[in-house]
């Protein structure tokens, strides 16, 4: 029942930025129809143009994925985008040392547990000090952001430069996430073995907070940590794991990220899909399969905003502008669910008559 | 008979249930009124329609004589009616004052004028013997004095009817006794009262009539004077209700539970807990008797796991447990009823399901290699609920915050009984409840007892500890005053003993 209520919330959320974004289309002298053609076109429009599309939102469900873990269990994650930097600068350092002495189908793996583990470890901290210290994880993740920025600031000129001073050298594909067949399969496309990794995770985060005791035990340290405290649950530790795990798939956002989609990694940049996260986690209402869903739509929306600005004269800031309306509307989502209720009752009012 | 405020055939439905069905009451000038249902019955609802929070879908509501709309609660201040919730609302780092002219601040110019105020909020203290402090911060007063401002705020915009909605559940029995006198002030002086309870010895106390009402209905009016507690009772729960617990003589055993100079600090880091014994038996129960604030709390905390120990040893079944976590405790067989049923007792944005194996959820058959077994948690909670007569619309999937007050606290009564405990810590298991869950909720504890288990009653109600105590223990400012059985003793004395007169001292 609550099921059905989030979903029409977030279709209303996107409905409403859409229809926003029509607005501002017409506002710039276009014609939105056309604009919305363009933009789901840019998407959709060939194979290619579908695996960019899918190679964008792998990245956002990972880090989707990481914030609505941490809201799950009562934690907002606003570090994604540094767990990542963590994650990617990991997955660099170990892609540019390789030289090809493993072969890939270690290799991958070995990268993801390894990035894991460093997006683990960095989200760790926030999550220590909240348990130990009770120290706001806002603030705290915050902080590691700028910690992580300025690491990879100094790490890769020093140690892993490549053409420019302000990026590493090119990811060899030997030890990139891109797969031959796969991107053959998707001609020529940015998709990458991140693909398979973010359906993975989205399962098997599905799973941990459903089915599992631990899950069992976040969520209730969670939503009332007195009671958690109460039923003998160790809520210090918990929150530093829930944190971790958090963490851990922003870590593996980083790895898909630096040398999967991208070819290397640039300094002086908090990815923005670590921010964006939180968007994708609010529409997908913190359900990993809503997570998913809500990510291949923005996916969609952010690989199909640069065709329509070349095919029309909107500017491509209107696809960002669609992007915060429907954040705006997620997050007032109670509007929505007090419409569903409305309606619901209004039906069921019917039907008795 | 002058009616200042009458209440006509109101009704009103919510989807699902008729809170008011067609309720009339009729409040006379100097009069209190009080309004006595069980959980649910309808009476805030009613007072609500009357402080303009709902409108009605019938009926009609006259004040001193004249029929009105009360379309929000400006209107119904402007008419002279003003309500102190049973949560209130201030604003805890303001003074006094400063809450009391809230939404009315004196100004010249632009700058805000807080003398004059403060000086009427003194006198109509002193008028009425409220004794309030109007400088004084709300986070430095006891909450005793905060329901006083609340009065006060309702006196300083000239109420002229006052609607008391469950004022004593929040109170020591030192300040019950001070809100009565205040409240026969308040009459004395031409105010008239409607007071929402479901406390019956309260409404035999204050009262003048008393209006019952059941599942929606008005069962009839009564003059307190001329009826027992007994027969209001009855017309509230509709069916007889029995006030003493049955209970068959029998020798307490071994000790389970021994508390050797223990010493514990409270959140503010003072000594709460200062060097206390005490020894609890088997088969039977011991009532803890004392003032809020007094050391149960960190006392209760510090046997559970929740606080840390400074010093002294707790020993369960002859077993040093003062340093072992909360999860071992439970599991070597202590349960515990917790204060405050919200915040400890339940998650409440779980559903009831997963709330009836909040210790025992990864324990089998409810988990298997770090899964849950959902279907073998649902039979548990489904037999639970039946069996504790939990009431709840979707049953064990209902969400925990759906359940009304008395259905959660029997939820988690249930819940600690079924784990078959050697001690039960039960802390305040009544409090806020109707007539009926707490009759029930005191058998089962007598049952716990009669089946040789030791049970620690911890109780603010005084009436509670006498009724079900085998032993009864008084505390006070953090040290045992004394032990006294129930049946060689009575209120006035454990009263004396509450306020920290020892036994000794007495005699």
């Amino acid at each position: 029942m609550n099921r059905s209520r989030d979903i029409f919330t977030a279709l209303m959320a996107v409905f409403l930025g859409l229809v926003a974004g029509a607005i501002f289309m017409a506002l710039s002298g276009a014609n939105p129809f056309a604009g919305f053609y363009y933009m789901f076109r840019g998407g959709l429009m060939n194979i290619e143009r579908i695996g960019n599309t899918l190679a964008t939102a792998t990245t956002l469900v990972l880090t989707g994925l990481s914030v609505a873990f941490a809201f799950r269990t009562g934690l907002f994650n606003i570090g994604a985008a540094g767990q990542m930097l963590i994650g990617g600068l990991v997955a660099t350092m170990m892609a540019l040392s390789n030289n090809g002495a493993l072969p890939k189908f270690l290799f991958i793996p070995l990268v993801l547990i390894c990035a894991m583990l460093g997006g683990a470890l960095w989200a760790a901290i926030a999550g220590f000090l909240k348990a130990r210290f009770n120290v706001h994880e806002v603030v705290a993740t915050i902080m590691t952001n700028w910690l992580a920025f300025w690491i990879v600031y100094y790490v890769i000129p020093a140690y892993f430069k490549g053409k420019l001073e302000t990026e590493s050298a090119r990811i060899p594909f030997e030890s990139s996430m891109k797969l031959d067949w796969l991107t053959n399969l998707f001609n020529g496309s940015y998709i990458n073995f991140g693909v398979f990794v973010a359906l993975a995770a989205t399962a098997v985060i599905a799973v941990i907070l459903n089915k599992t005791v631990l899950g069992y035990e976040l969520k209730a340290v969670g939503f009332n940590r007195h009671a958690a405290e109460y039923a003998g649950i160790n809520v210090s530790r918990n929150v530093t794991l829930a944190m971790a795990i958090s963490g851990a798939l922003a870590g593996l956002a980083g790895a898909t990220y630096y040398i999967g989609y991208a070819v290397n990694m640039q300094i002086g940049i908090l990815p923005t899909a670590g921010f964006d996260g939180i968007a994708v986690a609010l529409l997908g209402a913190n359900s990993p399969w809503g997570v998913l869903a809500s990510a291949l739509f923005f996916g969609l929306l952010h690989s199909g905003k640069g065709f329509m600005n070349a095919m029309t004269k909107i500017p491509p800031q209107i696809g960002d502008t669609i992007i915060a309306t429907i954040i705006y509307f997620a997050a007032t989502s109670i509007l929505f669910v007090r419409l569903y209720d409305f309606l619901k009752k209004k039906l069921k009012k019917e039907v008795k008559a | 008979m002058e009616h200042v405020v009458e209440m006509l055939n109101i009704t009103k439905a919510f989807p699902g249930i008729i809170a008011n069905d067609d309720i009339s009451i009729q409040l006379r000038k100097g009069e209190i009124l009080a309004l006595l249902g069980e959980n649910g019955a309808g009476k805030s609802t009613l007072m609500s329609i009357l402080f303009g929070l709902y409108t009605p879908d019938a009926g009609r509501i006259l004040v001193r004589g004249k029929e009105i709309q009360i379309a929000n609660p400006n209107v119904a201040n402007e008419l002279g009616i003003g309500m102190v919730h049973q949560h209130f609302k201030l604003v805890h780092n303001f003074t006094v004052t400063e809450n009391i002219i809230l939404g009315m601040e004196p100004k010249k110019g632009p700058f805000l004028q807080t003398r004059d105020a403060a000086e009427k909020i003194r006198q109509l203290s002193k008028h009425y013997g409220l004794n309030v402090d109007p400088d004084a911060k709300i986070e430095d007063v006891s909450v005793g004095m905060q329901q006083r401002v609340e009065i006060l705020k309702m006196l300083y915009r000239d109420a002229e009817v006052l609607i008391f909605d469950e004022p004593t559940a929040v109170l020591t029995p030192q300040e019950i006794i001070d809100l009565m006198k205040i409240m026969r002030n308040l009459i004395k002086e031409g105010k008239s009262i409607i007071l929402i309870t479901h406390k019956l010895k309260e409404i035999k106390e204050i009262a003048d009539r008393c209006t019952v009402i059941r599942r929606g209905k008005v069962i009839g009016t009564v003059d307190v004077e001329a009826t027992t507690s007994a027969q209001m009772a009855e017309m509230m729960v509709g069916r007889q209700v029995s006030f003493t617990v049955d209970k068959p003589d029998q020798a307490a055993g071994e000790v389970v539970l021994e508390l050797k100079d223990l010493r514990v600090q409270s959140s503010r880091k003072t000594e709460a807990v200062k060097g206390f014994s005490l020894q609890v038996r088997s088969g039977e129960i011991l009532g803890l008797a004392g003032v809020d604030g007094n050391g149960q709390t960190e006392l209760v905390e510090a046997l559970t796991g929740l606080r840390k120990v400074e010093s002294g040893s707790i020993l369960f079944k002859g077993k040093d447990v003062t340093n072992l976590s909360i999860l071992h405790r439970i599991r070597e067989g202590m349960a515990h009823i917790p204060e405050d049923r919200q915040k400890r007792g339940l998650v409440l944005d779980y559903t009831m399901e997963e709330n009836m194996v909040l210790e025992i959820y990864g324990l089998p058959p409810f988990a298997k290699y770090g899964f849950l077994n959902k279907p073998e948690i649902r039979k548990y909670a489904e037999k639970l609920m039946n069996d504790f007569d939990v009431r709840a619309g979707e049953g064990p999937l209902a969400m925990a915050r759906s359940l009304s007050g008395g259905n959660q606290q029997k939820a988690i009564v249930g819940r600690e009984v079924a784990h078959d405990p050697d001690l039960l810590i039960a802390v305040q298991p009544t409090r806020g409840l109707d007539v009926g869950s707490i009759e029930y909720i005191h058998k089962r504890l007598v049952e716990q007892r009669n089946n040789g288990k030791a049970v620690l009653l911890v109780s603010l109600e005084l009436d509670e500890i006498m009724d079900l105590s085998d032993r009864i223990a008084v505390i006070s400012h953090g040290e045992l005053t004394g032990i006294k059985m129930p049946k060689e003793t009575n209120e006035a004395e454990i009263g004396l003993m509450m306020a920290g007169v020892s036994e000794g001292a007495q005699a």
